[in-house]
């Protein structure tokens, strides 16, 4: 080959990789995005029905309850207008608690409960989710 | 008195570095002897001034002074004392320090082990180094002074987070910091080849230990921090694709890129320009990764503060250094030159593909980090990126690359037959290949494990690993065979090959661990009653109640959990529910019996409510886990290995029995 052509074919090489990439990268941000919406959203129906998003805000006081399992909890985040009960099975993180801000990921079933895959709840006591808080305000700004 | 004599340091160690950074870099463009001689002694002296400093801060942790707004906030006086000292780099301005301390550790090496180097790259290296510290005392100065007083001084400390006080954190930041600034005598080292001109093999020499060590302490503590997050969050997992993880791996993922293209360059002369890019960008991503940690722009538990100003001083620090680089790369690059040529089957095409992917992987990381700020700015609304992305890009990028690091040592330099070089590994590619498929199918029985599958997914990471393994045996069998003394052929390879082998096997352990964790954990989260027993791959566990045991600053509910494996009793588990004193925080302590096939991991929920003592225990079995940091480790060690190599040191035996009357130690012991 002569150098042109080698030098061609470098670039066809360092294209198709180029664009493997980034095919590859789109490709899976479109799967595994995960939006994140306040309760008064998706009591405004703004949320998917069947796929997976988030959702931040408060723990409702007096909310949590527990099967008999021990493990499926029962539990409603608020924004302080809207509410959205939640449930989830499993170990729930350690500054899980009544009244502190909480995000969690799952999806809406057909019973208007979320089934939470994942509850998330930040290592600080004064700690607020930036999720949680910004639906706390949006709530607020509403008003 | 003593905390003013802290900030007082900080501003001579900033005049200092300033000086530095504008004298040595002048006197090297000029060419003045006088300017060029400065900049050993202002290296000394900015170190010793910001090692006083942190002197004075270590001394006000200590004698618990909470007087100091820092200390007060972030210790207390039941801390017990090695977390006293760990406490000051335990937030925002302490860690600062750090990263400044060990920027001026890193210049103050260089001073002392670049005896042999010409007097104008020593200015400039050093300079660049002068102006960085500049820039991050500045930082402190003006945002995030560690010795701002509080008045009235506080009876007491706020104290640090339960989740810092573990040994962990002792040696996980001060190692990735390594590793952070460590990158930057790779980036000063380029850009003084852009200022000179002048990039050449010798060059190379000369920047690649100094990468390679950077390069093994980022390792080391990337490896401590998923090892920490493994047995102190919790829930048993080892990387979480959290953001703050990720500001750390994409710069060690250029490093890899770099310092295998920095091999290249002094072998062969070629991949100049492309060198000093990574070079740079290691470095960018470098501060990137202080950005987005120390900006409280991402919400991790490793983000203290969220002072809009600091993230406004360091993106300008950013954009300064990565602009000014790329820059100067733009308007010099075309003086150094692209250097060697090769064909397009040959060691260097290889490893330019591997760099390439490597790049790219880095890339990706990057672009699923930002993406969430991106759409957050932009008013898209908030959104997160999850780990399924980066698995879903990760793995199509690792699996042709480790490919080709197996082929790569075995490959010619400049030119190779395509055919001879297949003939050369076909019967390794098929023997791994073969064992790759069938050892799933008695795993389950060989290691007595719950699952029994096949998944295309465990054979892919066996067929990479043992890969690997096959083109390490060819390769070994290579260069021993023939004629001659067995023992004394295996001595008479350098220390540099087997560092890389080494490190590549380290990758092989590594991929086996994630391989076997992913495919054959067993994850159980369960109510349990005192007495009762859980049955889970092969083992039974018993929970035995919780009790109330006092520890130095928290209460904690002991558990106790009996394994027993047919009968025999195997261990006894204390995962542990603290309680802390000052700051009530609770904090899970699992607890866990490593063992090299498998470790048993259990971790405590919370109690259950009207229930007589029962509680939600998590118990794991992890198989093959700990090969997971093994591997890294072993990265680590052939890093090393590699910079122990005889030509760097011959180098420095040289230079000191010239009679330049300094001597040098070797390269692995600069550093600490």
């Amino acid at each position: 080959m002569k150098p042109r052509q080698k030098r061609l074919v470098y670039i066809v090489i360092a294209l198709a990789a180029v664009g493997l990439a980034v095919g590859l990268v789109l490709n899976a941000l479109k799967d595994n995005v995960s939006l994140y919406f306040t309760p008064t959203q998706v009591y405004n129906k703004e949320a998917p029905i069947d796929r997976s998003f988030r959702i931040g805000g408060l723990v409702e006081k007096g909310s949590m309850k527990r099967e008999g399992d021990g493990l499926t909890v029962h539990f409603v985040i608020t924004d302080l207008k809207k509410s959205l009960p939640v449930v989830y099975k499993g170990i729930l993180p350690d500054l899980f608690k009544e009244g502190k801000g909480v995000v969690a990921q799952g999806k809406m079933e057909a019973d208007g409960v979320m089934h939470a895959s994942e509850v998330l709840a930040k290592h600080d006591e004064n700690y607020m989710p930036p999720e949680a808080a910004d639906a706390l305000k949006k709530a607020k700004s509403v008003q | 008195m003593i905390p003013e004599l802290g900030h007082f340091s900080l501003i001579i160690a900033l005049f200092l570095a300033a000086t530095l950074g504008v004298l040595s870099i002048l006197g090297a463009q000029r060419n003045s002897r006088a300017l060029m001689g400065v900049a050993r002694p202002l290296a000394y002296g900015m170190f010793v001034f910001v090692a006083l400093a942190f002197g004075v801060l270590a001394h006000a942790f200590l004698s618990n002074d909470f007087s100091v707004l820092y200390v007060a906030q972030h210790s207390n006086s039941q801390l017990p004392g090695q977390y006293r000292f760990a406490a000051i780099w335990g937030g925002h301005e302490g860690s600062l320090l750090l990263w400044a301390l060990l920027l001026s550790v890193w210049a103050a090496s260089v001073a002392t082990f670049s005896r042999h180097l010409p007097e104008e790259m020593v200015a400039r290296v050093l300079g660049v180094m002068g102006l960085i510290e500049a820039g991050f005392l500045l930082f402190m100065l003006i945002t995030s002074n560690p010795f701002t007083r509080l008045l009235p001084a506080a009876a007491d400390g706020a104290d640090l987070n339960p989740l810092l006080q573990d040994p962990g954190l002792v040696i996980h930041p001060p190692m990735l910091y390594m590793g952070y600034v460590g990158f930057s005598v790779a980036y000063a080292f380029a850009i003084s080849a852009l200022l000179g001109g002048k990039l050449d093999a010798t060059w190379a020499r000369w920047s690649r230990p100094w990468t390679t060590v950077a390069w093994v302490f980022m390792t080391i503590g990337i490896a401590l921090g998923s090892g920490w997050a493994y047995y102190e969050l919790g829930w048993g997992g080892w990387w979480f694709w959290d953001p703050v993880e990720n500001a750390s791996f994409m710069p060690w993922l250029l490093g890899t890129a770099l310092i295998h293209s920095l091999a290249v360059t002094e072998k062969r002369g070629a991949f100049k320009s492309w060198t000093v890019l990574l070079a740079i960008g290691a470095f960018s991503l470098s501060l990137l990764g202080t950005f987005l940690v120390r900006s409280g722009v991402l919400t991790s538990v490793h983000s203290f503060a969220s002072d809009p100003r600091r993230g406004i001083f360091i993106l300008g620090f950013l954009v300064a250094v990565v602009g000014a680089s790329l820059l100067l790369f733009a308007w010099r690059a075309p003086k150094v030159g692209l250097g060697g040529k090769f064909d397009m089957l040959s060691r260097e095409s290889l490893l330019l593909s591997n760099n390439v992917l490597l790049s790219v992987a880095s890339a990706s990381v990057l672009i699923g980090t930002l993406y969430p700020l991106f759409m957050d700015a932009l008013g898209y609304g908030k959104l997160s990126v999850g780990a399924p992305y980066f698995q879903a890009v990760f793995v199509p990028l690792m699996v042709p690359m480790v490919f080709m690091m197996g082929l790569g040592p075995l490959a010619r330099w400049k030119k190779m037959a395509a055919p001879d070089l297949a003939s050369r590994v076909k019967w390794g590619f098929a023997g791994a290949l073969i064992v790759a498929l069938l050892l799933p199918l008695t795993m389950g029985k060989l290691l007595s494990l719950e699952s029994h599958k096949w998944s295309p997914l465990i054979a892919l990471g066996l067929l990479m690993s043992f890969w690997i393994i096959a083109s390490l045996v060819i390769s070994l069998k290579q260069r021993l065979s023939g004629e001659g003394d067995f023992v004394q052929k295996l001595r008479r390879q350098s220390l540099s090959y087997y560092g890389m082998q080494l490190a590549h096997l380290g990758v092989a352990v590594f991929i086996i661990g994630v391989t076997m964790v992913k495919g054959y954990e067993t994850e159980r989260d369960v109510r349990m009653n005192v007495g009762d027993t859980l049955a889970a791959g092969g083992y039974e566990f018993r929970f035995n109640g919780v009790s109330q045991v006092a520890g130095p600053n928290y209460v904690s509910g002991m558990g106790s959990v009996t394994v027993h494996k047919d009968g025999r009793l195997v261990t006894e588990l204390h995962p542990e529910k603290r309680v802390y004193n000052v700051s009530g925080m609770p904090l899970t302590e699992a607890s866990i019996q490593p063992g090299l096939f498998r470790d048993l991991y259990v971790s405590l929920g919370e109690p259950i409510p009207e229930s007589d003592g029962a509680w939600a225990v998590r118990i794991y079995i992890k198989p093959f886990v700990d090969w997971i940091w093994a591997g890294c480790l072993m990265m680590a060690l052939g890093g090393v290995l590699a910079i122990s190599d005889r030509r760097y040191r011959i180098h420095q035996k040289a230079v000191a029995r010239a009679g330049n009357g300094t001597i040098v130690g070797n390269l692995q012991g600069q550093t600490s």
